[in-house]
């Protein structure tokens, strides 16, 4: 048997370890497109704030790791797939044969139409070969325009500015993290970062970027322009799914996975950022592209290509953003379910937010922000839908007793 | 053979005396907030609850973790790697017990890993409701049970 | 090390919050929480000052064992001037405030002047901050405590205020700290209800360190362990409370009963321990659920109580039918004994207002026992009352005047002066029974006779924890004495005395003295703190708080005709029991006392005394 994997993120990397322990004979192959190590996407702002080198990226820390679990890593690029001869067609020539295939070729940052994003300065923060040229403009006292202030933008925002940089963020929408939190949420972290110094401009689009005598200059829908040694463009992510073309797998925004994710192909399966699976709150097949869900993806998907029939109930939207100190996170349906009520409490001034949304005595969104004690337990509550029976009504006057509500409910505590 | 932290929560007085001994063991000071256990006050119904990390076999927290600051010893407890841990907190929003919390005064995070087999806790506590004891006792089945009654099902009841 | 080195002053009339440097030396002289807090207001405050004026200060201290493993190390203390007394005020509670306060990083907290309008403190690690309380005055602790955690979002935060009885001036109200554990006497509530200060937030996510953790370790396991063998630290008071009292004193013959007439309760074993533990109510649930400890503590006393839902106090009020803290031995000898009832889920009930609302269960107690008495005696009449029926052993008569003494509305009002102005004012002044003007509690000094001395020379007015010779005399703790005699009572009190003032600026709690001697508390202090410890240099400390609280009290006003008891204990013997035909031999010990004090015939230490003491 062999297993082969296309794509060396987290979701490729658990695979074939589950793999692995499902199946001490099978053959492991990872095939990575980058000229890397399996590395962590996650760990890049880390790297570009200079808490770990390159190596503290890695995803698995023991060099011999994958030699030690007969797991195969090459450097190859998936040109096209064969799923009736069950073979992959390598950019470079060659191919490989496969007996069970797993999709985990991740997603790639988006180019929006934007004039000047293919100048020398503009780049966007996905690689380690993005990281690399970062850290190479990005000097303490440098202008840098960040394009995006989504989920990803604000990751790298936080290790931008503890480079030192002097530092604009540009988000289109009215909103930082529109697809994580609430205006409140938001705005709160907005002001967070105005107080530290970084100039964030929601609203606005970049319209055009030129290059200067020295600089950059990049002008903005407001009219205005701002002058940057380096621009870095996170404007959203989208599946790699180029290569399926004509394959027979079926893909939407990324490609289409059922409850065992496997797709409209025999043997091929998807897991992680190029996958669209089931969402656990709202129950229909979206792309979750995060670190959890891509180690949830792998994982059940291995033991699916192993033989041993594992469903998939549904991954939970989650996210963890944090911002010089101030840490926020969103869980599920943040933003309500129709019919269902919702708790919150604000405190602007010690920048302290938290919102539960409920789906009858069940949770099943969180947002917060200035909370990390036991924040796990929003993941617990709302994936057991644990019924809260008397401990919602208290947390709808205090949503801040919520691992009280968890631990109470499930000892029985009623 | 191995042996796991079982809590009887009727035995519990809340004198936080675990939480204090978690903390000097881990940090070298009496500090709670920093503790690996946790005594939640439930005295309105007259319980008490020492919480902590219940070492799960197929650990969310480990599988999470981007940059393998999380591994399996070989007592089967799940430690944290300072030295890697580059504290994303992706691991805090990943265990649905809420054992994984970050230390924003060292940017890591920071959970039970048992003291190296001789927890410092069940020591400390006065009423044995915090022991520690070879998996195989009937106690361990119901910490097992209560795992499961919180887990997300399936996929990870292993 | 052991002190955070911090003290916050906080100063209501301006609105600010200033850290500064605890001095040091007086922490050398004074140890924590009594005896360094007394200094302060000793050098800060004129003892003349009107307790419920301005210009009386409001002290929260810390030990320098809270906040650490020691067991019972989380005690703090409130230290003023009090106004059910006009003595010196200090007093003590567990829970979870105290060892808080340390790890917010805080030895002490000063508060002085007067808010222009309600407001409470806020203290989240290094942070302080008076908030407006406009939203939670007139409302109970049971209301505010969960108020305040919703507000700031931290249901970790620990609360210690007052109830309405505190806003009101109730002169017995005390600050209540996580919803059931008091600064009890002396009306210390009524000080910060004065001070328009609803309560004090804390948080803390700061560490307590000492200054050698091996040796700190070695003396506090070790420590443990005699506690853990001990048989009234652990096992009674596990399993019965400090109620395992109710019976063993009863017996003794020294339950003072209805107003103290009596020294015997013939319905004392319907409030003891033994009925807590018994099943009850249709469910066949027990009053006494569990046993809780206070912070750190290893004995875990604590009573998590319910009143049955069915009884007529709590019918139709959801509100009161969740556990909360339960009859302690003198809180069920006052709302029980001394007003003659004997229904447990009444006194539970009446227990749970007196949490809710911040009074103190003896004074109140003790209080309504004297208006029962004067009611009978038709001094108080109906139209005095309010229409409430003051009869001996009416459980609906006590229920209601708590209730009324909780809101400090009617002649709950009259009841919250405390019995002393109570029987001033109608003109019974011989049936307060009280010292100092302060209530005193479940012990009859003529069947316990170093209590009598007690409570003369206590000097927060009347109050057995100053010198708990009940230890000794019933106990047998550390050695037994005759509890009918006066003789070597004065040596024994004085050695109790002082040495309770040193447990009680350490941090620990005087109940670990079941167990414990100094021999095994100097260890655990020398451990945490910098420079040499002794059991001598504890006791000496001990007697330096004692002498500088008998001063304060001295300069307040206060002379050797104060240091004495009720008339009825003096003149009238006990009808029955062990101390049939004996009245409290105070004359006797009392010289004994001075002289074994290093004090004048007036009650005045000597100038060898003050400058052996260095003060």
């Amino acid at each position: 048997m062999h297993h082969v994997i296309l794509g060396a993120g987290p979701a490729g990397v658990l695979a074939a370890e589950t793999l692995r322990k499902q199946d001490t004979n099978a053959k492991i192959t990872i095939l990575g497109a980058e000229d890397e190590p399996p590395y962590s996407r996650m760990a890049i702002p880390y790297l570009l704030s200079g808490q770990i080198d390159e190596e503290g990226t890695y995803l698995r820390q023991d060099a011999g790791h994958y030699k030690n679990h007969g797991i195969e890593v090459t450097r190859a690029r998936a040109g096209a797939l064969d799923a009736k001869h069950k073979k992959i067609a390598l950019e470079d020539g060659g191919e490989v044969q496969y007996d069970r295939l797993l999709i985990a070729t991740g997603a790639s940052p988006v180019r929006p139409p934007v004039e000047g994003l293919d100048l020398p300065g503009v780049h966007s923060c996905w690689t380690l070969e993005d990281a690399r040229a970062i850290l190479d403009l990005a000097q303490k006292g440098d202008h840098v325009v960040l394009m995006g202030a989504g989920f990803i933008g604000s990751i790298i925002l936080e290790a931008l500015v503890s480079r030192g940089v002097k530092l604009s963020a540009v988000e289109k929408e009215d909103r930082m993290v529109p697809r994580m939190m609430d205006q409140t949420a938001s705005g709160m972290l907005k002001r967070w970062w105005e107080e530290h110094g970084v100039n964030v401009l929601t609203g606005t689009q970049i319209k055009q970027i030129t290059r200067g005598e020295d600089r950059l200059d990049v002008s903005l829908s407001s009219g205005k322009s701002l002058r940057a040694k380096l621009v870095v463009v996170a404007a959203g992510v989208a599946s790699n799914t180029g290569f399926l073309k004509g394959s027979g797998v079926d893909t939407d925004a990324g490609v289409k996975v059922d409850g065992f994710l496997r797709t409209s192909a025999n043997h091929v399966y998807a897991a992680g950022d190029v996958a669209q699976a089931k969402d656990f709150s709202t129950g229909e097949f979206s792309v979750l592209a995060i670190q959890p869900v891509a180690a949830d993806h792998g994982r059940i998907a291995a033991q699916n290509m192993a033989g041993r029939e594992t469903p998939h109930r549904g991954s939970l939207n989650m996210n963890v953003l944090a911002a010089l100190g101030l840490v926020s996170s969103s869980f599920g349906a943040w933003d309500g379910i129709k019919g269902g009520d919702n708790a919150a409490m604000c405190d602007a001034d010690a920048y302290r937010y938290l919102r539960l949304e409920f789906d009858g005595d069940r949770l099943a969104g969180v947002q917060a922000v200035g909370f990390t004690d036991h924040i796990g337990v929003a993941r617990g509550l709302i994936e057991t839908k644990l019924r809260l029976g008397r401990w919602k009504d208290v947390l709808m006057k205090s949503p801040e007793r919520l691992a009280e509500a968890y631990v109470a409910c499930a000892q029985g505590i009623r | 053979m191995q042996k796991a932290l079982v809590i009887d929560p009727v035995k519990c007085t809340g004198c936080k005396q675990c939480e204090l001994a978690c903390s000097y063991v881990k940090e070298g000071e009496f500090n709670p907030a920093k503790s690996r256990i946790r005594v939640f006050d439930f005295h309105q119904d007259a319980r008490f609850v020492p919480y902590t990390c219940t070492q799960c076999a197929e650990a969310w927290c480990q599988s999470a973790c981007p940059v393998d600051a999380i591994t399996t010893n070989e007592r089967g407890v799940k430690e944290v790697h300072d030295a890697l841990c580059v504290g994303c907190k992706v691991c805090t929003i990943a265990c649905p017990f809420g054992t994984v919390n970050y230390n924003a005064s060292t940017g890591k995070v920071i959970k039970c890993d048992e003291c190296g087999g001789d927890p410092a806790c069940v020591k400390a506590c006065p009423t044995q409701a915090i022991v520690y004891v070879d998996v195989e006792q009937a106690g361990f089945e119901k910490m097992k049970h209560w795992a499961k009654r919180t887990d997300a099902g399936a996929q990870a009841s292993h | 090390m052991g002190w955070t080195g911090k003290i916050l002053r906080v100063n209501l009339a301006k609105g600010t919050c200033t850290p500064e440097d605890l001095n040091m030396d007086w922490a050398g002289q004074y140890l924590g929480q009594r005896g360094l807090a007394t200094k302060y207001l000793v050098e800060e405050t004129d003892p003349k000052v009107d307790p419920l004026s301005p210009d009386n200060k409001l002290i929260f201290a810390t030990g320098p064992l809270t906040g650490t493993c020691a067991s019972t190390g989380g005690r703090y203390s409130v230290i003023t001037k009090g106004p059910l007394t006009g003595a010196i005020a200090c007093s003590n509670s567990g829970g979870y405030w105290g060892a808080e306060l340390k790890f917010a990083g805080w030895d002490m907290i000063i508060l002085e002047g007067k808010s222009k309008k309600p407001v409470y403190l806020c203290v989240i690690d290094g942070k302080a901050e008076l908030c407006d309380a406009s939203e939670i005055w007139g409302k109970s602790v049971w209301d505010m405590d969960p108020w305040i955690k919703s507000r700031h979002q931290d249901p970790m935060m620990h609360v210690a205020g007052i109830g309405i009885a505190g806003e009101n001036g109730v002169l017995y109200s005390c600050i209540i700290n996580d919803l059931h554990r008091a600064a009890g006497r002396s009306g210390v509530g009524a000080v910060m209800g004065s001070k328009n200060l609803k309560a004090i937030a804390v948080r803390g996510t700061g560490g307590v360190k000492v200054d050698d953790f091996p040796a700190f370790l070695a003396a506090t396991s070790a420590a443990k362990e005699v506690l853990a063998a001990n048989a009234v630290t652990g096992e009674g008071l596990p399993t019965f409370g400090t109620q395992v009292l109710m019976n063993v004193i009863n017996e003794a013959g020294a339950l003072p009963t209805r107003n103290t007439r009596d020294v015997e309760f013939e319905g004392a074993h319907d409030i003891s321990a033994e009925a807590m533990a018994a099943p009850s109510g249709k469910d066949g649930k027990p009053n006494l659920l569990a046993n809780q400890a206070c912070f750190g503590c290893t004995i875990a006393c604590g009573r998590i109580s319910k009143v049955n839902e069915e009884h007529y106090t709590v019918q139709n009020k959801p509100e009161y039918w969740h556990a909360s803290g339960g009859l302690e031995y003198e809180a069920a000898w006052a709302l029980g004994a001394a007003t003659g009832v004997s229904d447990l889920d009444a006194l539970t009930y009446a227990n749970f207002i007196c949490n809710e609302q911040g009074i103190d269960p003896i004074s109140f107690g003790a209080t309504l026992g004297a208006a029962m008495e004067m009611y009978q005696d038709g001094a108080l009449t109906e139209k005095d009352t309010d229409g409430l029926e003051l009869k001996f052993g009416s459980a609906e008569s006590l229920t209601s005047a708590v209730e009324l003494t909780g809101r400090a509305e009617g002649f709950g009002k009259e009841l919250g002066m405390g019995s002393k102005k109570l029987c001033d004012k109608y003109g019974r002044p011989e049936l307060s029974m009280t010292v100092k003007g302060q209530e005193f509690p479940a012990y009859d000094p003529r069947a316990i006779q170093g209590m009598g001395l007690t409570y003369a020379t206590s000097n927060r007015g009347a109050c057995h924890l100053r010198s708990y010779t009940v230890s000794s005399e019933i106990l047998g703790i550390p050695e037994k004495t005759d509890p009918l005699v006066t003789d070597g009572k004065a040596g024994l009190v004085k050695a109790f005395q002082d040495a309770t003032a040193a447990v009680d600026s350490a941090g620990l709690c005087i109940f670990t003295t079941f167990a414990w001697t100094l021999e095994d508390i100097a260890p655990q202090i020398d451990g945490a703190l910098a420079g040499k410890w002794s059991v001598d240099r504890l006791l000496e400390i001990g007697e330096r708080v004692w002498n500088l609280e008998r001063q304060y009290n001295l300069q307040a006003g206060f002379t050797a005709k104060d240091d004495t008891l009720p008339k009825r204990l003096l003149k009238d013997a006990a009808k029955t029991g062990p101390a049939k035909g004996l009245t409290a031999g105070l004359d006797k010990m009392l010289p004994e006392y001075y002289e074994a004090r290093g004090w004048t015939k007036e009650g005045v230490p000597t100038n060898e005394t003050l400058a052996r003491l260095a003060l």
